[in-house]
């Protein structure tokens, strides 16, 4: 049994007073549910709140169909924001912007009004290691709660329905039904975006993810990487409501995170009763250790791997047309290679023949969106076999 | 993908910049397809200008681009995270081109009729 340390009783006391007082609390968790009984006690605190949730994903934290499952800009409205577990609470709440001002360094701007109040839970506080903890740009919380989420959540339910007075029911109802038609809304708005570009060639990141949900849907799958920035398209179209079918983040930026991390997904799914193993594989996270395809192979690791090959980087573009805007240049320098350091073409790299020489089966490269689904069953198939397959599909940037 | 020549009307006065490129001039979408992609225009907004939550906050290029003043305007002189494309980095004939090569994208079908779109 593993025991996780729950925050001050009285510090929990005064974040359920300010919660259950709010006239539009909004709760943001990033990697809080550890558990599925994490998801579970994130669902009943949301519920009783009638609190829209933001899940940034570091974990699978809060079940993408539910009503208050909501995007990041919930933030913009919130008069009291709770943050699980945030590993950069000051983005979560102000934006910044690398435009070149201030000498270069960009401007930095509020997301939520002012007054607004916030409370933290984080287990991070409780790693003191040295003088200075608290990384990156620092917020200021209100009510600050170092201690884990999870085990914090059962003791905040408690507070936060002692806390609600019999005269602010009806407006939590009410805020809850404003909640159900806002999600109607924005889901029908997201998979009209979702059709742009529906039949474009390369494929758009949208049909490459609706085509591997139809060719899993109907096993108990679970999604252990989706890395290179698919427009979070699978956060966004997946009904993902189990614990196990998103296994989160790398934490950090992560790049070359992605292919260990599904591999040793598969790996655990394998071997608690071959639960399916997808991951979303891009081709810059791959050039970063492509041997952990050996290892799969190897060790007969059942994993379907779909790469979204944009063929880039496509991360620093803006800023490097900034540095060539200064010297009047074009950051481009012409044929099929892009800005300067932000593409990955010409040689374009075969990944399929990367995977078939490491005893991958393996098939690409895919650019018709036609094709695509007829090669996902057959992969598909490999995979129920027990062993690894790749698509290498050619992609659309983001 | 239904390509085609437009007439683009250059009168740009907006946010304090003047283009000066006579009064129209013809603007051609394929050459305006091989811009968008020499410019990297594609990396953020895609090659179908669909955009993107992660690059583009989610706002579309096409169908239906902004007017061609607006769009003009922006493209010289953003402040955004897009840096301003001056003149002398993209001509304003690239840049009719590429607005031509963006009228020319087709409207996408209703989700409803997509039948992934509708999976449960």
């Amino acid at each position: 049994m593993r025991c996780a340390p729950a925050c001050d009783p009285n510090a929990v006391q005064e974040a359920a007073k300010l919660l259950a007082a709010a006239q539009n609390p909004v709760i943001v968790a990033d990697r809080a549910a550890r558990t599925p009984n994490g998801v579970r006690l994130l669902v009943q605190l949301a519920e009783l709140l009638q609190a829209r949730v933001i899940d940034q994903q570091g974990r699978m934290n809060f079940p993408k169909t539910h009503y208050l499952s909501a995007p990041p800009a919930a933030v913009n409205n919130a008069d009291v924001i709770i943050g699980l577990e945030l590993s950069d609470y000051w983005a979560t709440v102000n934006s910044y912007l690398d435009n070149g001002e201030n000498g270069g360094i960009g401007v930095n701007g509020t997301r939520i009004k002012p007054g607004t109040k916030l409370i933290s839970i984080s287990s991070v506080d409780v790693i003191t290691k040295s003088n200075y903890q608290d990384f990156q740009r620092f917020q200021t919380i209100d009510v600050s709660m170092p201690g884990d989420a999870e085990a914090t959540l059962p003791s905040l339910i408690e507070a936060v329905k002692s806390e609600i007075q019999n005269d602010r029911k009806a407006a939590i109802e009410k805020r809850g039904e404003a909640a159900r038609k806002g999600h109607e809304a924005a889901e029908a708005r997201t998979r009209q975006a979702a059709a742009l570009a529906w039949d474009a060639s390369p494929i758009s990141t949208a049909r490459l993810c609706m085509e591997i949900y139809a060719a899993i849907k109907d096993l108990d799958w679970s999604l252990v990487a989706s890395e290179g920035n698919v427009s979070n398209w699978p956060n966004r179209l997946w009904p993902i409501e189990k614990h196990h079918q998103w296994i989160g983040r790398s934490g950090g930026y992560g790049v070359g995170y992605g292919a260990p991390a599904s591999v040793g997904a598969a790996l655990a799914n394998r071997d608690i009763g071959g639960r399916f193993s997808v991951s979303i594989q891009s081709d810059g996270d791959l050039m970063y250790a492509p041997g952990v395809l050996w290892t799969a192979a190897k060790h007969k690791i059942p994993l379907l791997s779909v790469m979204h090959n944009n063929r880039g980087y496509h991360q620093e573009l803006m800023h490097v047309q900034r540095l060539s805007s200064f010297r009047n240049r074009v950051a481009s320098i012409g044929n099929d290679l892009g800005p300067i350091g932000t593409s990955i073409m010409n040689p374009d790299i075969e990944y399929h023949k990367l995977a078939e020489s490491m005893g991958w089966w393996a098939k690409g490269p895919i650019k018709d969106p036609a094709q695509l689904g007829p090669a996902l069953k057959q992969a598909v198939e490999v995979v129920k076999d027990g062993q690894p397959a790749l698509l290498n599909v050619w992609t659309q940037p983001r | 993908m239904r390509r085609h020549g437009v007439l683009v009307t250059l009168a740009a006065v907006a946010a304090g910049v003047i283009i000066s490129h006579g009064a129209a001039l013809a603007a051609s979408a394929e050459k305006g397809r091989a811009a968008f992609v020499k410019f990297g225009c594609w990396q953020c907004h895609g090659y179908e200008g669909q955009g993107s939550v992660a690059t583009s906050g989610g706002k579309v290029l096409a169908p239906d681009p902004l007017p061609w003043e607006g769009f003009s305007a922006f493209v010289r002189t953003s402040t955004t995270a897009m840096p301003p494309y001056t003149e002398k980095v993209l001509s304003n004939d690239d840049l009719a081109d590429i607005y031509a090569y963006l009228q020319s994208i087709p409207k996408p079908k209703d989700y409803k009729t997509i039948p992934l779109l509708n999976t449960k």
